[in-house]
């Protein structure tokens, strides 16, 4: 895990001090709410509905267990005992009180975290597959690199200002969990033709009102050329990026309006003009930061195989467990741990205090002390020897967290919707349980397979949609809560953009609908293995929109 | 013909916790939505949002929204957004003012 090194733990604290003087000025009057927010924002700090909500960064995902037991301790002391993880792998608290703020922010900091960059026209915390380090099929752990962004965009001061937020992914992996092709700047490890690593740098992707796949600008860039070109990037978009409306200032517009050969020329001719050496990261202080990313140190002694096939024999839960949670780690003795927070019925990232605590036990004790928060609003255990994997199992059931469905129809995303958020036009966590307490059935679950649903309550989509095999929007249509449904949409290396399959339907439609949508899927895949997502490919979106809309193929 | 006036009051979030507030008659700010002081015609709703405007010490974001009469002869929220901030979350009856017997 990466270490604050005496500047870092300087600057947060300096910006705990700060933020606490400028809490003072906006409670005696000195600062008005207008020259405030600004303020707050930058320091994590919304108003929401019912109070206001604080999200702390935790960059590229990564935790210790101190430091999960710590959000456990501003849960309960500041807030009403729980948080919610998100899909920008952060934690959101949904009730701390403005005079509490700069006391959490301080108790942040005791561990080595904050809210910073959390909010605000930066570029903002940087995400990471969370399976970085761990798993089998990744090049190079992406959180070296994920680190060294963050060091150099936090307080940028030339990038303190942009047209719009601007979001950066990072994947080590070929299978890419960080959905790079939705952000503003995706990486993508790969190696050239000599096996040096490098990144795939993909530009212009993104959700929102105007979704787009990101497009690549740059096929292959030597490790070495990462801040100079990121930085040439940033500059181009600064400089040509639209501020006259902000729904058009994100950078996938300008690739869109100006076409990704223009950007690309401009972003090379920053490139090449630039003082790169100047620019570049000093080779000793990467070297300083891959350091604390070494992998930890394994048992990789054979398992005890025999006594893991006879716990899962005898348990059926333990083994459906095994076969849905768990992924392939790089080393063969061990397993990457996918700790469900979607249990059936319950508000999807949302975790106890207790669980929180629970789980920063488990990691100390099996997985080298590393937990990970997933974009999909789980919790990953990224190290566990596989002779471990029955008394983890035993601990998160007793926790409610050990829900089998990693990758599953009842895995969905949803975002806070309004049931908290200011911003949202309709609710997605009841739309989420609903759906979830329909296909309550391990067995039904596995037999559907790989599917996933992604639900966001307004059109900026953090509850990612648009990328859902199944995306379901909430809007507000004439007073009434409504959800457009689409379909066919992907996250990963392979993305695409879901398309609306037909009207939007009233919130007690939708449960049902989703059981017709599944139902001809089983009806129309021609294997078992064939998953939504391929079946779609295969035969369009015809047959599904009828399930969906039966009255329309009843007329016809 | 001119289109109705629908009847509005004015709600902000409180200061220091971020609670939802409404503005009464006598200008002074109730967790409650049946204590808000309805403006019935668009004079009353412009005067009652400047009584608000003229408090920011103790209120963020003042805005106008539609009010009904609930069965109670007060006033009560006529869209379902402002239903829910008068409650608290749906999926966590618990919280919220639902859990504090205010709603």
């Amino acid at each position: 895990m990466y270490r604050y090194d005496e500047f870092d733990a300087q600057f947060v604290r300096e910006r705990v001090k700060q933020f606490r003087a400028q809490v003072d000025r906006r409670i005696n009057g000195s600062l008005t709410e207008d020259e405030f927010k600004p303020l707050r924002l930058q320091n994590g700090l919304y108003l929401q509905l019912h109070a206001y909500m604080l999200r702390v960064a935790i960059p590229y995902g990564t935790l210790n267990g101190k430091q999960m037991r710590q959000l456990a301790v501003i849960a309960e002391k500041w807030d009403k005992g729980y948080g919610h993880f998100t899909t920008r792998q952060n934690i959101q608290y949904n009730w701390p009180k403005l005079p509490d703020v700069a006391d959490i922010l301080d108790a942040l900091a005791d561990v080595e975290m904050h809210a910073i960059q959390t909010s605000g026209n930066c570029i903002r915390n940087v995400t990471a597959d969370h399976f970085a380090g761990a798993a089998a099929d990744e090049i190079e752990d992406p959180r070296p690199t994920a680190e060294l962004l963050r060091q150099w965009s936090t307080a940028h001061p030339e990038f303190a200002f942009l047209p719009r937020k601007f979001k950066i992914a990072v994947t080590g992996s070929p299978n890419d969990r960080a959905v790079t092709k939705a952000h503003d700047i995706g990486l993508r490890m790969i190696r050239d033709a000599s096996g040096a690593p490098g990144y795939e740098v993909i530009v212009g992707g993104g959700m929102g009102r105007t979704p787009m796949v990101g497009k690549v600008i740059r096929e292959f860039l030597p490790k070495a050329d990462l801040l100079p070109y990121l930085e040439a990037i940033m500059r181009v978009y600064n400089l040509y990026g639209r501020r006259d409306n902000k729904y058009k200032a994100r950078i996938k517009i300008l690739v869109h309006e100006e076409s990704l050969q223009e950007v690309r020329a401009r972003v090379e001719e920053e490139f090449a003009a630039m003082d790169g050496p100047a620019v570049a990261a000093d080779p000793a202080e990467v070297a300083r930061i891959e350091s604390y990313f070494a992998a930890p140190k394994l048992d990789s002694r054979p398992v005890r195989e025999a006594a893991l096939a006879a716990a899962r024999s005898t348990d059926p839960d333990f083994d459906a467990w095994m076969a849905v949670n768990l992924a392939e780690h790089h080393d063969a003795s061990h397993a990457i741990v996918t700790i469900s927070l979607k249990p059936i019925g319950g508000a999807p990232g949302d975790a106890s205090a207790e669980q929180m605590r629970l789980v920063a036990d488990l990691a100390e004790r099996y997985s080298h002390d590393e937990i990970r928060v997933s974009h999909e609003q789980n919790l990953v255990l990224p190290h566990v020897r596989r002779d471990d994997l029955p008394a983890i199992y035993a601990a998160l059931a007793k926790a409610d967290l050990a829900t089998a469905n990693s990758g599953l129809i009842s895995d969905i995303i949803a975002c806070p919707g309004l049931d908290y958020c200011a911003l949202a036009t309709a609710r997605s966590i009841p739309v989420a349980q609903d759906i979830s307490r329909r296909f309550a059935s391990p067995a039904l679950q596995r037999k559907i397979g790989e599917l996933k649903i992604k639900i966001s309550g307004c059109i900026n989509a953090c509850g990612h949609h648009h990328v859902g095999h199944i995306g379901i929007l909430g809007l507000d249509k004439a007073g009434k809560e409504n959800y457009q449904i689409t379909l066919g949409g992907d996250a990963t290396e392979t993305a695409a953009i879901g398309e609306r399959a037909g009207r939007g339907l009233d919130a007690e439609e939708v449960g049902p609908a989703m059981e017709r949508l599944v139902a001809a899927y089983l009806d129309l895949r021609e294997t078992q293995d064939e998953t939504f997502l391929e079946a779609y490919r295969r035969i369009g979106q015809a047959p599904f929109k009828s399930a969906l809309y039966p009255e329309a193929r009843d007329a016809a | 013909m001119p289109k109705p006036f629908t009847p509005q009051v004015v709600t902000a979030n409180d200061l220091f916790d971020g609670d939802v507030v409404y503005l009464t008659a006598a200008h002074g700010w109730s967790r409650e939505h049946g204590d808000a002081a309805v403006a019935g015609n668009e004079e009353a709703a412009t005067a009652l949002l400047a009584a608000a405007t003229e408090q920011p010490g103790k209120i963020v974001g003042p805005y106008l929204a539609d009010s009904a009469i609930g069965a109670d002869g007060r006033p009560a929220p006529a869209h379902y957004r402002e239903a829910i901030r008068t409650l608290g979350p749906s999926n966590r009856t618990d919280l919220g003012k639902q859990a504090e017997g205010a709603a």
